[in-house]
């Protein structure tokens, strides 16, 4: 999306309008043992915020992660969700099994933990794949543009 | 005109199948149901014990069926993946 | 509370039809947006709040998409 977005009403107020909408994501991952909310709401929230910045900014938007940057993302997060998995195999625990984790005082400290830490893999990954689909669909087609 | 009025008619047969499916489901909330009993109790009581973590419904998906949600996500990472080799591969960037 | 689940789910009927018939896509987009909120209460009144949060954002994360897409073909429908 080479043209930016709307008029400049619009513009402004998405402006003001992304880093509540980031702090947001982050606040619906970190609060998700509490609340309503979790990686894929976060996942989804943070990718939407860096949408609206290439919406509102073009190309010439600074966070710019573009179609390889998301790939890489996601993908960081599918192993970060399989390496939590993966790790209490060396405590002698079971696939997933974050309890033996020594992260914690007590075993379900630690799962909490554990969950937050899947979680935050689950964010990444929904995020890479919103900002791959949306680079995706509105690239620009070289010299043809309005 | 004939293939509408049958295509009307299965769409009202199937209609009929699934209110009479609906109606005899249990209300919503009911803690008698047979969906409501095999494993659900066991949750109710031990998330907090066992997880440490308020929202039962994070516990279950994070923890407990935590399995399942590897899967979702190793799902959602391959459709983009596929969508960048159909969208972004096999139309070069100055065609469409 | 009956009685605004019926009225939401009327309103979900009356939404989905229109969009079904309208030739203008993104009439369409947004009559699917208010099905897509409808639901969202909907399941926020039967007492699933994850899953009417999830519902919410991912009706605006796919408007988005949509309008992304009317962008780039022909606004109206031929049939």
């Amino acid at each position: 999306m080479r043209k930016s977005f709307g008029s400049i009403i619009l513009n402004v107020a998405f402006r003001h309008l992304t880093p509540f909408l980031m702090l947001y994501g982050v606040y619906v991952l970190v609060h998700g043992h509490y609340g309503p909310g979790g990686g894929f709401q976060a996942g989804a929230l943070l990718g939407l915020a860096v949408v609206l910045v290439q919406m509102v900014q073009g190309t010439r938007a600074e966070w710019r992660i573009g179609v390889s940057g998301g790939i890489i993302l996601a993908c960081l997060g599918a192993l970060i969700y399989l390496a939590i998995g993966l790790a209490p195999f060396i405590w002698g625990g079971n696939f997933l099994d974050y309890g033996v984790l020594p992260i914690a005082a007590t075993p379900a400290e630690a799962r909490a933990l554990g969950i937050l830490g899947i979680e935050t893999g689950v964010t990444m990954g929904v995020m890479g794949v919103i900002i791959v689909m949306f680079d995706l669909l509105t690239r620009d087609n070289g010299e043809r543009e309005e | 005109m004939n293939i509408r009025i049958a295509s009307a008619l299965v769409l009202a047969l199937i209609a009929i199948a699934f209110i009479c499916a609906a109606l005899d489901l249990p209300p919503a909330g009911d803690h008698q149901a047979p969906a409501a009993q095999h494993v659900s109790p066991r949750y109710i009581e031990m998330a907090y014990q066992e997880t440490a973590t308020r929202n039962m419904v994070c516990a279950v998906l994070a923890d407990y069926r935590s399995f399942d949600t590897l899967g979702e996500i190793l799902v959602i990472v391959i459709a983009g993946i596929a969508i960048v080799y159909i969208v972004g591969i096999s139309r070069p960037a100055d065609e469409i | 509370m009956e009685f605004v689940q019926i009225a939401l789910l009327l309103v979900q009927m009356v939404c989905a039809v229109l969009a079904l018939t309208s030739r203008d896509l993104m009439v369409a987009v947004i009559l699917f947006a208010a099905f897509s909120f409808c639901s969202a209460l909907l399941f926020a009144m039967m007492g699933a709040v994850d899953v009417g949060f999830t519902e919410a954002i991912i009706g605006t994360a796919t408007t988005l998409f949509y309008v992304a897409v009317i962008y780039r073909v022909e606004r109206r429908s031929s049939a």
